[in-house]
């Protein structure tokens, strides 16, 4: 009997993916439990696994979007293991001809866009044995002609946008994402992850929907500084892990949320949703793009306990492990630009958020401390706000209240 | 007279194809050539007449050397110059008339005198008589091409320091003739007498002869003429000629050697200088490079509005072939279309017998600009038609890119490497690899298919030799 492979349902908001890798082939013999593909969403990369075990049939090519609930193989259970001869194995250029001949929209397009070219022999071999399609490669040949260095780089070029793709960076792209390149190399055309994409539509997203408004302050991070330095070593023996300056600032968020309630919460339609809980995302940049892991609950979370989950998303990230579900529902974002040395910047909301905190790099500046200048370790503070929410007055009120948590952190509940 | 669209000077090469092409496209075309007959160099006292001499030598050759072994008996094969020079006469008239022809068909109107730019937009043209004609012009295209360089303690005097011209013409073969210069001129008019008896020497300034072309091959051409008869000299600097009873004598040095050479002719051939003076260029207000050459800019169009040069007046490698394709893209640039050359496409050749052939880069050029590039040989003697021909020496050689496989150089000594070379120059011209080469079919047993095997060389693939 055949059992249907669907894409499941990986978390909410998320109606579509593309199956970017196969890690399995037609015809081969899958167990309940191996990874049979890997679906990129706009959230998050997931392997999905074989809930039977048989022998698979691939229906849909790699690169193509599917919708859940969308049947992208079948696993025929009736067949075991040692049943699977080598000549049941379709060999992966048949599937893919069967697969292309399916009404493919992408496919069909390319088709009649372009009349089949004729290629030069070894433009020939390179496009059969890469799977290339040779009329998305431009041509640096006399008239626009394909020459065997033009396919040999569009065959290179896929493999670095196949890693983009995936964290796991197993795998190259669909055939149909060629890069295009300038005869004289002074440009290169690579379509966008599916990650990419998202979150360039996302951030337009946000601008276009909320109206985004940054205040700024500033803060004086010696008492931080130095009440790291004191506990470091203890805190460190005791719960495994450093203390960093992030759960400094997720516990001051949370304060100020606290005395600002509005900025947790977000517009629904009509309807202002006040949230109760402090589910605080904390934006890890990563290979693949910007991941925004969620804290959930940091409120009820130790400093221990919030350095611990920072640390796990962000090993989880770099593996490229990151879970749907780690990634929706958060109140609150923090965004540290400082990592990479921005002094300064505006954060953009993310929706359906109703702010976001930008942190930066700490610099000795000159300030004047009991009317003499000295020079502190500063950090320039910003909070962007959807203004249609949140009045300027509880905006600005949440960041000096976020900054007098930072300049005297006795105001935090130091539980190390 | 209506005013003309183009005047072209000079009906070379470069000058008549250009005239054709302009006629072709409609526009109101004339040439003016101070000699006779239209050609140039190349059809009057050049490629044409110098391939009449070396095909008919290269018979003798045959007749002489080779035939026994066919099985072909032929007694005391001698040779009537007088005849051969008749044959080559008439391959030129032939040629001659041919242009004539082609100039008629293509309305373009001819001229016969000395043409020179007096304004720009105004050509007067001064004929052997000494009437002078003044005609107008949209554009002028100068295309007069190169003269022999001349060295100053050798000075030609037509009888016995000669250049090509002269050399094409001997009535009879000289007993000891020396070559100055060992570039295509000198092996090729060495080849000539030397095959008709003459005991040739050529003398060579730098340590190889063929400069240009692939140094591996050009060494194997050296070591083939040299048992043909032929003696060279290399890195030898020739100090005087002097001339004593109509018989030269040259001295040289080579290293700290003082060389003597008596020679009953002297052929200087020690390269061509471009024909730039005495046409108004300069009065126009037209820029020359240090080198006297017609500056141009990528359309070959000089700095004065108007005026064109194309061929061996400008820069690059002076050969007939080069300026033919610059007359034709100068010409529909004029007419308002693309036209376009590829310089790394250009072959050149030097028709010795084996003849050698080259286009793009050489292994040396290669290294010295540092392109990581694979080598692909085939030798002649593995290819079944070579054998049969009993054409054996010479081989293919490829340089192709390490990364890309783009062919970058292809180098062929063989009997027929001048038309062997084409296939390469096209894909090359095409941006093709070694491999495209090494993937098309070639017909059996083709001389060509030495050509295909070296391409395969290049992936280590060839079939009929052990690949290394």
């Amino acid at each position: 009997m055949s059992v249907e492979v669907k894409i499941p349902a990986v978390g909410e908001s998320i109606t579509s993916g593309i199956v970017s890798v196969w890690h399995k082939k037609s015809g081969d013999f899958v167990n309940a439990g191996d990874a049979l593909f890997t679906l990129e969403t706009d959230k998050v990369s997931t392997e999905i696994a074989a809930e039977t075990s048989g022998v698979l049939d691939a229906i849909v090519p790699e690169g193509q979007e599917v919708k859940i609930g969308e049947v992208v193989a079948t696993i025929d259970d009736s067949k075991k293991a040692r049943e699977v001869k080598p000549s049941d194995k379709k060999a992966p250029e048949k599937s893919e001809t069967k697969t292309a001949a399916s009404p493919h929209e992408k496919y069909a397009d390319a088709k009649t866009a372009s009349p089949a070219r004729t290629l030069s022999p070894a433009v020939r071999r390179i496009v059969d044995e890469e799977h290339l399609e040779p009329e998305k490669i431009s041509g640096t040949g006399k008239s626009g002609r394909l020459t065997k260095a033009d396919a040999l780089a569009a065959a290179q070029n896929r493999e670095p946008v196949g890693d983009a793709v995936s964290v796991s960076g197993k795998q190259t792209a669909s055939p149909t994402e060629q890069d295009r390149q300038s005869a004289d190399g002074r440009f290169v055309r690579k379509k966008m992850s599916p990650l990419r994409r998202k979150i360039a539509a996302q951030l337009v997203m946000a601008q276009h929907t909320a109206a985004i408004l940054t205040t700024f302050n500033e803060c004086d991070m010696s008492a931080v500084q130095e009440l790291r330095t004191k506990s470091q070593d203890a805190f460190t023996k005791k719960n495994g892990v450093k203390l960093g300056f992030m759960s400094f600032f997720i516990k001051a968020s949370v304060e100020a949320l606290r005395a600002v309630p509005v900025v947790n919460g977000r517009i629904e339609d009509e309807d202002f949703i006040q949230n109760n809980f402090y589910d605080i995302g904390v934006a890890v940049g990563t290979e693949r793009g910007l991941v925004v892991p969620i804290v959930r609950d940091a409120d009820k979370k130790s400093f221990a306990d919030l350095e611990r989950a920072i640390a796990d998303y962000a090993t989880k990230a770099r593996e490229g492990k990151l879970k749907i579900e780690d990634l929706t529902g958060g109140t609150f974002t923090i965004s540290n630009g400082g990592v990479y040395g921005s002094l300064l910047s505006t954060p953009i909301l993310n929706p359906p958020q109703s702010g976001i905190l930008g942190m930066h790099k700490i610099m000795p500046r000159p300030v004047a401390v009991d009317g003499k200048v000295e020079a502190r370790p500063m950090m320039y503070l910003a909070l962007s706000y959807d203004h249609r929410a949140i009045d300027g007055r509880e905006a600005v009120t949440f960041l000096i209240k976020v900054k007098e948590c930072i300049e005297d952190p006795k105001k935090l509940p130091l539980d190390f | 007279m209506d005013k003309f669209d183009v005047v072209i000077i000079g009906s070379g090469p470069g000058g008549y194809v250009a005239a054709i092409r302009a006629g072709q496209l409609g526009l109101k075309t004339a040439i003016v050539e101070k000699d006779k007959e239209l050609g140039g160099t190349c059809l009057n006292v050049g490629c044409i007449p110098s391939k009449a001499l070396l095909t008919s030598t290269d018979h003798f050759m045959f007749a002489k050397k080779e035939a026994e072994k066919h099985g072909i008996v032929i007694e005391n094969a001698y040779v009537d110059l007088n005849k051969m020079q008749q044959r080559k006469d008439k391959v030129v008239k032939t040629m001659n008339s041919g242009v004539r022809s082609l100039m008629k068909t293509n309305k373009v109107t001819t001229f016969e005198g000395l043409g020179t730019i007096t304004a720009p937009g105004k050509v007067s043209v001064k004929s052997a008589d000494g009437k002078t004609q003044e005609i107008e012009t949209k554009n002028v295209i100068i295309a007069t091409g190169s003269a022999a360089v001349e060295l100053p303690f050798a000075k030609f005097d037509g009888k016995t320091i000669v250049s090509s011209t002269e050399a094409l013409t001997f009535t009879e073969p000289p007993k000891k003739f020396l070559v100055i210069g060992a570039g295509a001129v000198g092996l090729e008019l060495g080849s000539v007498w030397n095959r008709l008896g003459s005991e040739v020497t050529i003398l060579e300034f730098l340590p190889r002869i063929a400069i240009g072309f692939d140094l591996e091959l050009s060494n194997l051409l050296q070591r083939s003429l040299t048992a043909q008869g032929i003696t060279f000299h290399l890195e030898t600097k020739v100090g005087a000629v002097k001339i004593d009873n109509g018989r030269a004598t040259a001295t040289a040095t080579k290293g700290n050697e003082e060389l003597k050479f008596e020679a009953d002719k002297v052929l200087v051939s020690v390269g061509r200088k471009p024909f730039s003076e005495g046409l108004g260029a300069e009065k126009a207000g037209v820029e020359f490079d240090e080198t006297r050459r017609i500056k141009v800019d990528e359309h070959f169009k000089t700095n004065i509005d108007g005026i064109y040069a194309i061929g061996d007046v400008i820069a690059g490698p002076m050969l007939a072939h080069k300026a033919s394709e610059e007359g034709i893209a100068c010409v529909e640039r004029i007419a308002g279309k693309d036209g376009h050359i590829n310089y790394d496409a250009i072959a050149g050749v030097i028709y010795t017998n084996p003849e050698l052939a080259g286009v793009g880069l050489t292994e040396d050029q290669a290294k010295e600009k540092k392109i990581d590039y694979h080598v692909g040989r085939f030798p002649f003697r593995a290819s079944g038609r070579a054998v049969a021909n009993d054409d054996l020496e010479g081989i293919v050689k490829f340089i192709a890119d390490g990364k890309t496989d783009r062919i970058l150089g292809a180098h062929i000594l063989q009997h027929a490497a001048s038309e062997l070379i084409a296939e390469a120059v096209s894909v090359i011209e095409f941006g093709g690899s070694s491999e495209d080469l090494a993937r098309t079919c070639h017909s059996h047993p083709t001389l060509s298919e030495a050509v295909k095997e070296a391409a395969m060389n290049v992936e280590k693939r060839a079939l009929h030799i052990i690949n290394r």
